[in-house]
């Protein structure tokens, strides 16, 4: 109880400090400190959990269960992380003049606000406020997407506004319609018609031609804040214009909410239908998603561009994963979301302070960071060779899993996905190892730069790769038990 | 045939207004008409709750009428003329699609929307079933108008027209949504109107302008 109070009530309390705070010497130390209050918050909650099992509380709006606990505790870390690195870029960023003090307050404030809607998102037990928080989420990102006010990120900014804020118009739709079908099933008082677990509870009683509308609106409107093509075209932009600590969040965090948000939404369509429709669309939509990001990493130059194309295809191979159902693909899309959360956000933190020693985001003027700064470079590389799948780290055993299992259950899918994981890698490779390797002409840093939090993501990767604990393993399996379904 | 009760005729007489200022604003260029439309539209959807509300005898839709009163009605058409005036931006220029061709689709859009409706509204058990076909005309006209327009003021018009619109929906359907997500909705729309006006003021200062042929570098090119 009082765990998941601090849970919310910290990033709340931290966002309203900060805001008020104005732009104090001390306020990234503070923004840390709070991140640091919040994973303790959310640790608490987890081993509570592991030990008295699911929690229902306030009025039943809040509840936890095995799915949305594990990505509470992901989040919480990966916002802490983030934190960390954001405490000496944003210091480097101010003294190279691109913000001002003024703007970094805004930036401070909004980054505990953005916390909040991805907690409360997660825990909430109620699909509208599920919507509520995914919302506020864009709203609370779409001033940090403009914080550098270039022209550039002016527009990333209104493309992100405009394609979330109209996707998820069509998600608050998709509710309405959940709701609907929901108020014929559980009465007409209509309080408890759309807290999920009542939902989860009667699904295979709802209507299902309701449900199948209800699910292509959800899967469109939360799919555009997922990233799938071909509503992905806002993500690129964004993570590319904005700071480069809302790339990490953005990549790290919002995208997987947001999918969290869809397969909540599958697990009670499928109950109700009966039918593959909603696991094809999954699939469907993941294979896209992956095919089509994999040609566009071949034409991309701005490195936050190129690793924002490989978000979209490693949310692709998630949904994918989902779609195929079933406990083996579902604990697989649970870990390889959990792995790429972490890989990604490590690769942002590189590429951020790489960026900042050459002065420019264009790939052909990043040059031979191993010779001036060893640990970013290979801070970069590892990342860069995790992403890619490489063993021993844990993505190469997600996708192994998913792949295996796809083999059995989806053999045609195999060409696409092999062909699209292949293509990646050339187009990735090719692009990071110039980078890291080669002649260099970059520049000091003002502030020693944060690569901590770098190492850190690796470890528990490359762990995850070559060993899962057995009550993480649990953990995972119940949940994939929770959303595996038949 | 039994005469249909004055009230559920004048629910009637609601929906239809709401679908007749959707084309309205679809055809208006003048932006100053445009905020206008779009505060009448408020105001017939707070009526059209107000109406329910005395009809179903359901508490919450008061609060309801009363929050659409005071957000759509009063508070952001106010903020959209004050912004008008701070930016001078008074007319959009020629839409993608010309004014007959945009209505022609729109027309479209209404059929398409009724038979997107048909299995919904045989389920309803409401009295507003019939209703649920306009929402959703509504909901695609104003996406229609994002599409063929080109100043940011005018896409943010046809976003709340939008919200409008399913806002109707949920009315419509089901009396509501719960109250705790009706006032999160309500929340989120104002704040990401206050975000706007920043972010307005923010492309004006960087351009000079608000037309949006400004905003399409962003293809993937290199700078």
């Amino acid at each position: 109880m009082i765990e998941l109070a601090l849970l919310l009530g910290l990033p709340l309390a931290g966002g309203i400090a900060l805001g008020a705070l104005g732009a104090h010497r001390r306020a990234p130390e503070l923004n840390a400190a709070v991140s640091l209050a919040t994973f303790l918050a959310a640790c608490a909650l987890t081993v509570r959990v592991i030990r008295h099992g699911d929690l229902l509380l306030a009025h039943e709006q809040l509840f936890i269960d095995p799915f949305n606990v594990f990505l509470v505790a992901l989040t919480a870390l990966v916002g802490l992380t983030t934190a960390l690195f954001s405490r000496p870029y944003m210091r480097i960023e101010l003294a190279h003049g691109r913000v001002s003090a003024g703007r970094l307050r805004l930036y401070h404030a909004m980054y505990q606000m953005f916390m909040l809607t991805m907690l409360l998102a997660l825990t909430t037990n109620n699909m509208g406020l599920l919507w509520v928080a995914l919302e506020a989420a864009t709203l609370s990102t779409v001033l940090l997407v403009t914080l550098y006010r270039t022209p550039r990120s002016l527009e990333a900014g209104w493309k992100y506004f405009i394609l979330c804020g109209v996707g998820i118009a069509q998600a608050l739709f998709g509710t309405i319609l959940l709701y609907f079908a929901a108020e014929r099933t559980l009465g007409a008082e209509g309080v408890t018609a759309l807290l999920w677990t009542h939902l989860d509870a009667v699904k295979s009683q709802l209507e299902p031609a309701v449900l199948a509308l209800a699910f292509v609106f959800l899967l469109v409107g939360y799919g555009t804040k997922v990233g799938l093509a071909p509503l992905h075209s806002w993500l690129p932009d964004a993570h590319a214009e904005g700071p480069t600590p809302i790339s990490a969040v953005l990549s790290g965090l919002l995208l997987n909410v947001a999918l969290y948000a869809v397969v909540r939404c599958k697990v009670l369509v499928q109950g109700s239908l009966h039918s593959p429709l909603p696991a094809r669309m999954l699939m469907g939509f993941g294979l896209l998603s992956v095919a089509l990001s994999s040609l566009c990493l071949w034409r991309q130059r701005d490195v936050k561009r190129l690793f924002a194309y490989s978000s979209v295809e490693h949310m692709g191979i998630a949904t994918f994963a989902f779609g195929m159902g079933g406990p083996v693909a579902s604990f697989a899309a649970l870990l390889h979301m959990t792995v790429h959360s972490l890989t990604k956000s490590a690769i942002f933190f590189a590429v951020g302070h790489a960026a900042q020693k050459a002065g420019s985001q264009l790939m052909e003027n990043i040059r031979g960071l191993v010779t001036l700064s060893p640990t970013i470079g290979w801070g970069l590389m590892t990342g860069t060779l995790a992403i890619l799948g490489l063993p021993p780290f844990g993505v190469f055993a997600s996708e192994f899993l998913i792949l295996t299992t796809a083999m059995r259950e989806q053999p045609w899918a195999i060409p696409i996905l092999l062909a699209a994981l292949a293509v990646a890698f050339a187009a990735i490779f090719r692009r990071v190892q110039p980078m890291v390797f080669g002649e260099t002409s970059a520049r000091r840093l003002p502030h020693p730069p944060a690569l901590l939090p770098v190492f850190a993501h690796l470890a528990i990767v490359l762990v995850l790769g070559l060993y899962i604990p057995p009550a993480l393993a649990d953990w995972y399996r119940a949940a994939a038990r929770l959303i595996g379904g038949p | 045939m039994a005469p249909i009760p004055l009230d559920l005729q004048l629910l009637d007489s609601c929906a239809a207004l709401l679908l007749l200022l959707s084309f309205a604003m679809l055809s208006q260029r003048r932006i100053v008409s445009l905020v206008n439309l779009l505060a009448v539209q408020g105001a017939v959807l707070a009526a059209a709750t107000l109406l329910l509300a005395w009809r179903t005898g359901q508490g919450h839709l008061y609060l309801s009428a009363a929050l659409t009163l005071a957000l759509k009605v009063a508070f952001l058409p106010w903020l959209l003329h004050r912004l008008i005036r701070r930016l001078q931006v008074y007319w959009d220029t020629e839409p993608l699609l010309n004014i007959s061709g945009t209505m022609l689709s729109g027309i479209l859009i209404v059929v398409f929307a009724f038979g997107l409706a048909q299995p919904i509204t045989e389920l309803a058990s409401t009295t507003m079933r019939s209703a649920i076909g306009i929402a959703i005309s509504v909901v695609l006209l104003a996406f229609l108008m994002m599409i063929t327009r080109r100043k940011a003021m005018s896409q943010v018009i046809g976003f709340l027209s939008m919200e409008n619109g399913l806002f109707f929906g949920a009315m419509s359907a089901t009396y509501g949504m719960p109250m705790v997500v009706e006032l999160g909705v309500a929340l989120d729309v104002l704040v990401a109107v206050l975000v706007l006006g920043v972010f307005f003021f923010q492309i004006r200062e960087q351009f000079d302008s608000l037309d949006l042929h400004h905003l399409e570098s962003l293809k993937g090119e290199p700078r």
